[in-house]
């Protein structure tokens, strides 16, 4: 028998509660609790990127943290960040670009690209990309479509 | 077992009391925990205490002649820090090939530190820098602190000497001497998220082509972290020649003991310490 904790945090700018038990990861907690599922899990040990979400503006892979850390934190999402200018422009770049194909890893770099476009802005370039995406996998694209990608989403934050 | 209890304290002492009743897992940025816990390598114990609220564990500061890295420094955190570019190059360099942007975002030192790891790849630069570990407790209702040399901390895979109530709070690293060097190699098979097959540090104060305090560290080489003081001794106050950086190559290939796994062979890992450690000091020769 687990207890359940309860603890307040905002999602993309809405404040929430919920009681979760003290095992489980915040990436199942948007998915399950909240329902928001654009997050995905694809290897839930850190390896895949799929579950980038950003803490308080740091990207971190949600199946590595726990749910009850969340507590007081600013947690957004990609149903989030494509609502702010740098996501917006990622995910438009992103079909222009073609470098969608099953989709499955998407989520997880637009979230990584938006964080590195607010980082570094239009200073970003294609070897600041291949270095900030190492914890992406995408098995499908080749990666050099995404980096265009990113990379043209970059220069329009000039 | 499922956890019971869960805190999330905000001071140090809350945190030592708690630790004292015993039974308890320490979560830090949960990059170790999480994995580990999850695939029933380590389940967490009865009681969570989720240490991250905690403002005494954060910070990077110079006090007299070292530097206090709070425990909750995260990898991110410890590459930007200006003292840490500034006087230990080598660490900020080991957080470059330290997973990827997202784990480096979460994990903390402290947490790499006590999950003693023997491919941790900080605590290679750490050990050869000197680094001592503070840790504090509440055994009698007052907290204490000590240190330790973090290579006597360090016992196997998994494994420290910190005592079940202890808390690591800091790393303390002395500011390094006038003239010293400093080198660091990690060797892996691809760039990101990669465990090393090996990794060396190097620290020596270089005089006119003499070296001293010479400090070798070598990672994933053996069952912990591990100094090379017998590398270290065929360096010490000699000049470098290339019969001399020949000597101290064949002394880490022999003072190692590595294993063979799925990243390398012991063969492999002993002809890599060989080929590194000379490319090494030729650098420092060189430079
Ligand atoms: C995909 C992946 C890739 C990785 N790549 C690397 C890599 O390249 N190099 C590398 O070195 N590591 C790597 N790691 C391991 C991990 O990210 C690091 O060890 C990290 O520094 C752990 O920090 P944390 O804060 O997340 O620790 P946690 O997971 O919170 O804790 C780790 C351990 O330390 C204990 N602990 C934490 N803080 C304290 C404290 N202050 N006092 C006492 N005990 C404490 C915990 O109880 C636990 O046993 C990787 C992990 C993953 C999942
Ligand atoms: S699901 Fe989190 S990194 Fe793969
Ligand atoms: S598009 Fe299929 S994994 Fe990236």
């Amino acid at each position: 028998m687990s207890t359940n904790i309860e603890i307040r945090f905002t999602v993309n700018g809405s404040p929430r509660t919920v009681a979760v038990p003290p095992e489980m990861s915040a990436l199942n907690m948007l998915r399950e609790v909240i329902g928001l599922t654009g997050t995905k899990y694809g290897c839930g040990e850190g390896e895949c990127g799929a579950c980038t979400i950003l803490v308080d503006g740091m990207s971190v892979n949600s199946c590595l943290l726990f749910a009850v850390d969340c507590d007081g934190r600013k947690l957004t999402t990609v149903e989030g960040v494509v609502n702010e200018p740098a996501g917006a422009r990622v995910r438009d770049a992103f079909v222009q670009a073609g470098a969608v194909q099953c989709g499955f890893c998407t989520p997880g770099f637009v979230v990584q690209a938006a964080h590195l476009i607010d980082t570094h802005g239009s200073k970003l370039d294609p070897e600041t990309i291949k270095r900030g995406i190492e914890g992406n996998l995408c098995r499908c694209t080749g990666y050099k479509k995404i980096v265009e990608a990113i990379t043209a989403a970059a220069q329009e934050a000039r | 077992m499922t956890v019971e209890h869960y805190y999330a304290p905000k001071h140090l002492d809350e945190a030592l009391e708690v630790l004292r009743a015993g039974n308890a897992t320490i979560l830090a940025g949960g990059t170790d925990v999480m994995p580990q816990s999850e695939s029933g390598k380590t389940p967490l114990r009865k009681t969570l205490v989720n240490i991250r609220r905690i403002a005494e564990l954060t910070g990077i500061r110079l006090a007299k002649n070292e530097v206090r890295i709070g425990a909750l420094t995260t990898i991110s955190e410890m590459m930007a820090n200006d003292l840490i570019r500034k006087h230990f190059p080598i660490l900020a360099e080991s957080g470059d090939h330290f997973a990827s942007e997202q784990i480096r975002n979460a994990g903390t030192l402290g947490g790499n530190v006590c999950n003693a790891s023997p491919a941790g790849d900080t605590l290679v630069p750490m050990l050869a820098l000197d680094a001592v570990v503070e840790l504090a407790a509440k055994p009698n209702g007052s907290v204490e602190t000590h240190t330790t040399p973090l290579g006597s901390f360090l016992v196997g895979p998994g494994k420290t000497r910190r005592a079940q109530g202890e808390l690591l709070v800091a790393i303390r690293i002395p500011v390094p001497p006038a003239g010293q060097v400093q080198r660091f190699f990690k060797f892996g098979t691809r760039p990101a998220l990669d465990i090393s097959a090996i990794a060396i540090g190097l620290a020596a104060v270089k005089t006119k082509g003499v070296l001293s305090h010479v400090r070798l560290a070598y990672g994933a080489v053996a069952p912990a972290i591990m100094r090379g003081s017998k590398t270290e001794a065929v360096l010490e106050g000699k000049r470098l020649t290339p019969e001399l950086i020949e000597q101290a190559a064949q002394a880490a290939h022999d003072e190692v003991k590595p294993i063979s796994d799925v990243r390398a062979s012991d063969w492999y890992r002993r002809e890599l310490m060989h080929n590194i450690v000379k490319r090494m000091l030729i650098d420092v020769h060189e430079h």
